[in-house]
């Protein structure tokens, strides 16, 4: 599916909720959903350390040359923002994940969660799964 | 008198407002605290009416300006008791005053071998700088431990203390855990070793009446921002005969009496300290600041916080799942928490969509949280214009999150 048809998707589930509560209870409800990182993986390497709470993610390549990228956090509501964003980058060649805007954040109202003064570990998360999509783009690159 | 909370919470003006559609709650007063409306009006009228570069101006702009900022000098010489004027030395904050003391009196007396005595429950602002003092001079720092309540252990800070110990640097209230340390008895053992102690007292000020000559403190350091004043404003107070001794920390105008290229004869106290032009609109604005604490009455506000603090562990503590970091027989009013199962920051983020504001986090004191085996807190500290409502709001947003979080 495209990157921009799930993003709306996501918007448009948000849009039915007309209390802030029902958000960040959705949030909580998908925190569970989220593709947990194997308890290796929870390594001090793959550990985004942000002053609030602390964000792991490790990311591997498929076969079919698709991203896959699993996390854990140890806040709930961190961890239902990481499965949206796992949710719409995951399993997805690198090139399109570096090329992705990803606007849905701002749209469902969950944007001050990824300001740089937060220190939750979302916005460096954010960077590294980008990051790990230009790696493996040039991995791709270099065996062709 | 009774304490008149209606009329205190009326002077602060930002305390009026909707936060998410709700009334805001404010309990981040560790942090910073609001200001009143004549603080507000001092820093106005400055800039308003009299503003100019202080020292040395021949015009009358500027003979008031000096007039105003020596005059908040002499506000806070007689808020703490300090024996002289220039014992009082304005600096940016509680940080840049226990840099200044680092730099200058670490340069003049701290060598190798030699040690310095922090304790364990420091904010990261009274470790930081003596561990890069004891890197820079090859000494070592000495940490006094405290117990599962939040209390320094004084007998193993007496067996740290020896003739290597250069200087003992204390937190007058720890920020995380709210004890109020028994700095005064720390004092008086350190002097009988003959070291001189620094007082960290940003969250002691405002909150319990401080009395450098009666302490014997050496220096004592604080911040206007947390003591209802303006940010980039703080004080260092310091023993003359310590001040007298030691060598300027920064330099350039106004610290100097002469300045030719062989030789630079530096200025009297306090200004040999106050290089620059001062933060003089920040320190007119921390004496009205402290004016306005002195109106109220340092004890009516202990006695409030007290309440305060006394209802809101109550409160807390019928939260089974809670748990309080920081039970101190001696407290000021800040309540460290977690609740079971739930991090830190997701209380902090629901509990200011309910318009209560919340610090989580380390607080800058890692080592606290270290020593519980803990990432974080969240902390509730209160100040003269809280309530027991609102103290019953955050109780309703607890209860609230514990049954999303379930």
């Amino acid at each position: 599916m495209d990157i921009n048809i799930l993003q709306n998707e996501i918007i448009e589930e948000f849009e039915t909720f007309d209390e802030w509560m029902d958000k960040y209870n959705y949030l909580i409800e998908l925190s569970n959903s989220l593709p947990v990182i194997s308890e290796e993986g929870k390594s001090q390497a793959n550990l985004i350390e942000g002053c609030q709470s602390r964000v792991w993610l490790d990311a591997s390549l498929t076969k079919e040359r698709l991203v896959v990228y699993t996390a854990d956090s140890d806040a709930i509501i961190t961890k239902g923002i990481i499965s949206l964003l796992i949710r719409v980058l995951s399993n997805r060649e690198p090139k399109e994940i570096m090329d992705a805007d990803l606007y849905f954040i701002d749209k469902i109202g969950l944007k001050e969660h990824l300001s740089p003064t937060r220190a939750n570990g979302l916005l460096a998360m954010l960077k590294q799964m980008k990051l790990y999509a230009v790696a493996f783009n040039a991995k791709l690159n270099s065996n062709l | 008198m009774a304490y008149d909370i209606q009329k205190i919470r009326a002077d602060f003006p930002i305390l009026h407002q909707n936060v998410y559609g709700k009334p805001l709650v404010y309990f981040d007063n560790g942090a910073t605290s609001q200001k009143p409306q004549s603080v507000i009006d001092a820093i106005s009228k400055v800039y308003k009416e009299i503003n100019s570069n202080i020292h040395r101006g021949v015009h009358y702009l500027s003979t008031r300006t000096t007039d105003k900022y020596e005059n908040a000098r002499k506000i806070v010489k007689e808020f703490i008791n300090a024996g002289h004027f220039h014992e009082v030395i304005f600096t940016s904050g509680t940080t840049a005053s226990i840099n200044s003391v680092m730099y200058s009196f670490g340069e003049k007396f701290v060598n190798k071998g030699d040690e310095i005595i922090i304790s364990a429950m420091e904010h990261h602002s009274n470790i930081v700088p003596w561990q890069i003092l004891c890197e820079r001079k090859g000494a070592k720092l000495q940490i006094i431990p405290f117990n599962e309540n939040g209390e320094l252990l004084l007998n193993e800070y007496e067996k740290l203390l020896s003739e290597k110990t250069k200087l003992v640097a204390i937190n007058h209230v720890s920020n995380t855990l709210g004890t109020i340390n028994p700095v005064k008895e720390i004092i008086k053992i350190a002097h009988r070793n003959d070291v001189p102690v620094l007082v960290d007292g940003a969250q002691a000020v405002h909150h319990t009446k401080v009395d450098v000559q009666d302490l014997d403190a050496d220096f004592y350091a604080f911040s206007g921002h947390k003591a209802y004043g303006p940010t980039g404003i703080g004080v260092l107070y310091g023993k003359e005969k310590w001040l007298e001794a030691m060598p300027p920390f920064l330099s350039g105008g106004d610290m100097i009496k002469t300045v030719t290229f062989e030789k630079t004869v530096y200025n009297d106290l306090p200004f040999k300290f106050e290089a620059g032009t001062a933060n003089f609109v920040g320190a007119i604005g921390l004496a009205e600041a402290l004016k306005y604490i002195t109106s109220v009455g340092t004890e009516n506000i202990s006695l409030h916080e007290a309440g305060l603090l006394e209802y809101g562990t109550k409160k807390l503590e019928e939260i089974a799942d809670l748990k309080i970091y920081g039970n101190a027989r001696n407290k000021a009013s800040a309540i460290s928490f977690l609740l079971k199962n739930i991090h830190h920051s997701d209380v902090g983020i629901i509990l200011d969509k309910l318009g209560v504001a919340v610090r989580t986090g380390n607080h800058c004191t890692q080592p606290i949280m270290d020593k519980f085996d803990i990432s974080g807190t969240v902390r509730a500290s209160f100040a003269m214009y809280n309530t027991k409502e609102e103290i019953d709001v955050l109780f309703d947003g607890l209860k609230k999150i514990i049954e999303m979080f379930s």
